[in-house]
Order: C-alpha cells, then structure tokens, then sequence
C-alpha cells in the first residue's frame, strides 16, 4: 500500500489540518503522522472520527503521500493545493503572509 | 435612489429571521447538538458551502443589480471576513472564499442590513434568478427585463412546494432580441417580445450545460403577462413530479424535456397549467405596476448626442478612443452610454474584485451613474448610467484602480470557473490557464482584430465556466494524475445558441495555450473581410481548425 495520512477541515472556519504523531490537528501536512501500513491508516481513521465527536474535524478522509525526504507530501495536484493552498492569488495577495 | 427593488418590512423582517434562525443552527452545530449530516443541508440552504480551503459563501445578486452602498458592504466583508477580495460569479453573485463558520451569522447579519442575503444560492431550489445585465438601460431592449425577474423572484422565493426539486432549477429572463443573458442554456428561458402590438413571452425549457449538455426548447411562443407565474408553476410542477430522483447526473429538468420529447413535455405542462390558469397565481397588472415603479428609470438629463467633450477626448487619446470602442454600449437614453468595467486584466483572475476595488466602483457608481452597478454572467461589472460627457473621467477614474481593460467581449475577456485552485469538485484547474491565455493574447490591436471571441474555461464537467458555449471552449480533466484540457470550437450562448463541438484528443496545460493561439490564427487566415469567429466556424465546420491542431501530429 502507499503511505497515507488523515486530512479533514476543522469544523469552526473550515481549514485544512492533518492528524499529527502528537494528536493535534495541524496545518502542516509536512508534521502529520504517517501511516505504512492498512492497520495503520485504520488507526488514523479512528483518531479521526473520535476528533469528529469532538467537533474539531469535518470530513476526514486518507490521502496517499510520499516520504522520499522523510517528510510526507501530497501525491496529488489537489492535496498538494489543499496542502499549500491556491496555486494563484489575487493581485494584492501574498498566501504566504 | 436606484432603480431595482425596494425591501418593505415583511422583506426585511424575512431576512433578519432568517439570519436569527441560521445563527441557532450554527450554534447547534458548535455546541454538537447538530450532527455534520444533519447540518449540511440548512448550511447549504444559506449559501454556505465547504470547499478545498474554508467555508465559502455565495451571496445573492438579484438580476446582477447593486446599489453602491451595497457594493461597499461587499467590500467591508471581504475586508472583514474574506482576504480582501470577492469573486463575481456566471450567475451575477458573489462568492467569499475564505469563511469562517463560526462568523458566518455575524457576515449574513451585515448583508441583512442593506438587504442582501445568501438564501437559494445552493440547493435543488429555484436558484437566482438573473436578467439582461444592460436592463433599463439597452438601447435595444423592449422592457426592463428585471420586473419580470424580480417577479418571479418573489414567485420563487421560499415557494413550498419546490423547496425539495430534483436538481437545481436556473431562470433567466431577457426583453431585447439579443440574449444577454444565455437564455437558452437555462432551464428555463424567459423572452419578452412583441408581436402585432401585443406583449408576450416566449418560454424554452430543458438548456443547460454540465455533463449533458443541451439547447432550451421553446414551449410556449407568446404567453402573455397575466399567466407567467401561473405557466412557471406548471412546469415546476411536472418537473417536480417527473424529474428524476434516483439520479442527480439525470435529475435536471433538461433530462425529463428530452426523454419525453419537447411536445410532450408542453402538452403535460398544458394539461397542468389548464387546472390552475385561472386560479391565484394570475399576475394581475396592478401588482406587475407595483413592481415595474420600483424599477423607474433615474433621473435622466435632457442631453444632446453626441456629446462634443467624448468626441473631442477620443480623437484626442487613442486609449480612450479604444476603450470607447470597447467597453461602451448605445444606452436608451440620448446623451448616456452603458460603460463594461472588465474584471480581466491581463493575467489576473476573471471575475476577481478586491475590496479597494469595489469601493472605487461604488464612488464612481454613486458620482457617475445613479448609484448603480450591474454584475454580468461573462464576471464583469457595468456602470448602466454614464452621461456621455463623463465618460472620459469615468474612464480615468477606471483605470486608477485597474478596472479599465479594453477588452470586454474579446479574446482576454475569459470566463473561468475557480477550479482546482477553490473548489472541491475540480477536476483540474482554470484560473491558470485563463491567466496564460489572457497574457498570450494581450495585444489589443491583434484582439480588436479577432473580434468577438468569447473562451470560456471550466475545471470539470459541471460546466460552470460555460465552456459548452464558449466560441472556443476549454474543459480541464484528470488522467492519470496530471491535467489535460479537451478543446471544443463553435459553441454560442446568444439567441442562435449553439454547443461547442470536441475537436479531437485533449491538451497539456502548456499546450491548450498553444492551441488557443493557433485556433486563433487560422481563424485570421480563413475568415472573410467582417466575419466574426463563430460565423467563420459556423461556415467552414471544423475541419480547417483540426488540420491546424493536429495535422502535424
């Protein structure tokens, strides 16, 4: 299997987190916990549906990454923008500020 | 005061329970007495959706139809809640793309106070209705379309029984013979027209665009004022009845005049229509009078034209002269014109406005034009009311905040559906490829050249970048991971309407731009002196532009 983690939105304003080793729902793809195997993307799933009793999380769903640089990222065009966001911005816009 | 309907209590008392009763919802939902399965619908009901980055609110324009204290608050929302900026919609609204669920009660409340809302923006209801962006003003309208709108508007507006459609259900109405309003890829079309000194309208059904995409049907050629609503109701009701529901990609009303056949479709909404023509719904001409004197014309100046200050200014400023040429329309009124604010500038993204730029929009509206700014369904802007002598500040004052590209209804002038970049539907992105295609064909000299040339950009099969009526249409897909773009040519949304046809395998993102170019030069080497794009492809079909596209592969 590949590599996965658990990304969902948080509930209250609806950004993109990513299920952390530490059990915090983060924005950073690059600090989520990674699952290599099915028994421990299961376990992602899990933690997650437990986050969606909690009302932190919306929507929480496995997405395949890569760790070539020890670091996960999105194998996907669409997760790489959820991860980063818009890959355009408006003229008076700077994403990273 | 501006031309377009005017809230009274029993509005404003409407709107301002609704926010009090979504507010309840949304604190039910934080609290957890909601569940996420359980909230979706009532948010979906307000407008709010959940995107690929936050919550994002669609905000209805009526008929495309601001005053300029309306568009301020717009500005101060995108200030407050947004980043700084709104998107204009292909169905005259705006979106906010960066929402908070926790402040959305407190954003629908600021809307409340000048008479907006978010309600029917989403869901399987009768969704905004929209209208001729020139309304009022067009010098070749018979009516202002927006009396009937608004009609229907109110018709619509919470209606009981077609508050659980099948699908989404999209009206646009028109009362000029050309369609500014791509009437016939709604589900239904509304044309005021005239014949042997009578008004009447004419009804097509059954257009629309995403995954099937077809041509409205006329129905009905001359239904006069007192039965719209009745006749309206007719057909809402055989959808309503007959319309697919085990299906969403089948559950249109498109589907059902298709599978039935036009004539058969007509003769069962006859045979509903027949039960309930003579009940309540007839639209009787003191309350069509009630709501054609919200819509006065403002007060016009007795003027000459042309005026001798624009005639002086344009043979003195090539630019103004251009943008004379381009992004003004003849108004009704002797002395005023229709001005096109374009929200394309070269490389930007097609139907972006930042908060500064609304504001400007709303001094300029409220100095220069009664106060009033259309939305259009291409995502520009329109100053309806400019008198001719002021259109060279106007234009100035445009240009100071980036909103005087002369390029309306030419080749940069793109629509283009957020795609990838926003929505959670995407299947590639569109905003990028517009911005490629709009900095490749930026000379204006060469785009005046082309002519009318409408590229119009979806990033799925949804279609709502319109491009199954794009003169040259550009679809985005998936395969295998990367982005491909499918080319179609021939497509049209006026009154000879017409579906795009695919020319043949599809493209990289680097090479849909290439394409576009192409298309673009055979069209100048094919073309008759005068002939527009879509006549020139109407006439030589797609062979020529395929031998270009392909040949040398």
């Amino acid at each position: 299997m590949t590599t996965q983690v658990v990304s969902a939105n948080r509930l209250d304003n609806g950004r993109v987190v990513y299920l952390a080793p530490s059990g915090q729902w983060i924005g950073a793809l690059s600090e989520a916990e990674v699952a290599h195997d099915a028994s421990a993307a299961e376990s992602l799933l899990n933690r997650a549906a437990t986050a969606i009793i909690d009302r932190l999380i919306v929507g929480p769903y496995l997405i395949s990454v890569t760790a070539a640089t020890g670091r996960p990222q999105a194998e996907r065009l669409r997760e790489q923008i959820r991860a980063t966001g818009p890959t355009v911005a408006p003229a008076h816009h700077d994403w990273a500020a | 005061m501006v031309a377009t309907y005017h809230y009274d209590d029993a509005d404003r008392t409407l709107v301002r329970e609704r926010v009090a009763q979504f507010r309840g919802q949304v604190d039910r939902r934080l609290s957890g007495a909601l569940t996420e399965e359980e909230f979706r619908p009532l948010r979906l009901m307000n407008g709010l959706y959940l995107q690929l980055h936050a919550y994002m609110l669609r905000v209805a324009i009526p008929y495309g139809t601001l005053s300029a204290d309306q568009m301020r608050a717009l500005a101060a929302i995108g200030r407050r809640y947004d980043r700084d900026y709104g998107h204009f919609t292909t169905r005259q609204n705006i979106q906010f793309n960066w929402i908070k669920l926790e402040e959305t009660p407190d954003l629908l409340h600021d809307l409340a106070q000048v008479d907006m809302h978010a309600i029917q923006t989403s869901g399987n209801v009768i969704r905004n209705v929209t209208a001729d962006h020139y309304a009022g003003a067009a010098a070749d309208e018979l009516d202002d379309s927006r009396i009937y709108a608004e009609i229907i508007r109110q018709w619509s507006t919470l209606h009981p029984e077609f508050s659980f459609l099948p699908r989404k259900f999209k009206i646009a109405v028109t009362a000029s013979a050309t369609d500014r309003a791509a009437l016939k890829v709604h589900d239904i079309g509304v044309r005021l027209h005239e014949r042997d000194g009578a008004r009447g309208f004419e009804v097509m059904v059954g257009g629309g665009q995403g995954r099937t995409p077809m041509i409205a049907k006329t129905i009905r050629d001359f239904l006069p004022e007192h039965d719209l609503l009745s006749y309206l109701e007719a057909i809402l009701r055989v959808y309503n009845r007959q319309g697919r529901r085990d299906n969403k990609y089948k559950a249109r009303i498109k589907i059902l005049v298709h599978d039935l056949g036009a004539a058969a479709f007509a003769a069962k909404v006859d045979a509903e229509w027949a039960e309930i023509k003579d009940g309540p719904l007839g639209l009787p001409e003191a309350e069509v009078a009630r709501i054609r004197h919200h819509f006065q014309p403002p007060a016009f100046r007795d003027l000459d034209a042309p005026n001798p200050l624009r005639v002086a200014k344009a043979r003195t400023d090539p630019a103004f002269a251009r943008w004379l040429r381009i992004n003004t329309h003849a108004h009704k009124q002797p002395g005023y014109a229709i001005v096109d604010v374009s929200l394309k500038p070269v490389g930007g993204i097609p139907g972006d406005a930042t908060a500064d730029q609304m504001d400007a929009l709303a001094d300029i509206a409220a100095q220069y034009s009664f106060d009033e700014i259309r939305v259009t369904h291409t995502q520009n802007l329109v100053l309806p009311h400019v008198e001719e002598g002021a259109l060279h500040a106007v234009w100035q004052a445009l240009g100071s905040h980036g909103l005087a590209t002369p390029n309306v209804g030419l080749a940069s002038d793109i629509i283009s559906c957020p795609g990838m970049d926003y929505c959670s539907l995407a299947t590639a992105r569109s905003i990028p490829i517009a911005q490629a295609i709009s900095t490749r064909l930026a000379d204006l000299d060469a785009q005046e050249d082309l002519g009318v040339l409408g590229i119009k950009i979806s990033g799925c099969i949804n279609a709502c970048g319109h491009h199954h009526v794009g003169h040259i249409g550009i679809l985005g897909l998936e395969k295998n991971g990367q982005e491909y773009y499918q080319l179609t040519l021939g497509g049209d949304p006026g009154a000879d309407a017409s579906l795009g046809e695919v020319l043949g395998k599809s493209f990289s993102a680097d090479g849909i731009v290439d394409a576009v170019e192409k298309i673009t030069v055979a069209y100048r080497a094919l073309r008759t002196p005068g002939e527009a794009f879509i006549d020139a492809y109407r006439r030589l079909g797609p062979a020529p532009f395929k031998e270009t596209l392909y040949a040398a592969a």
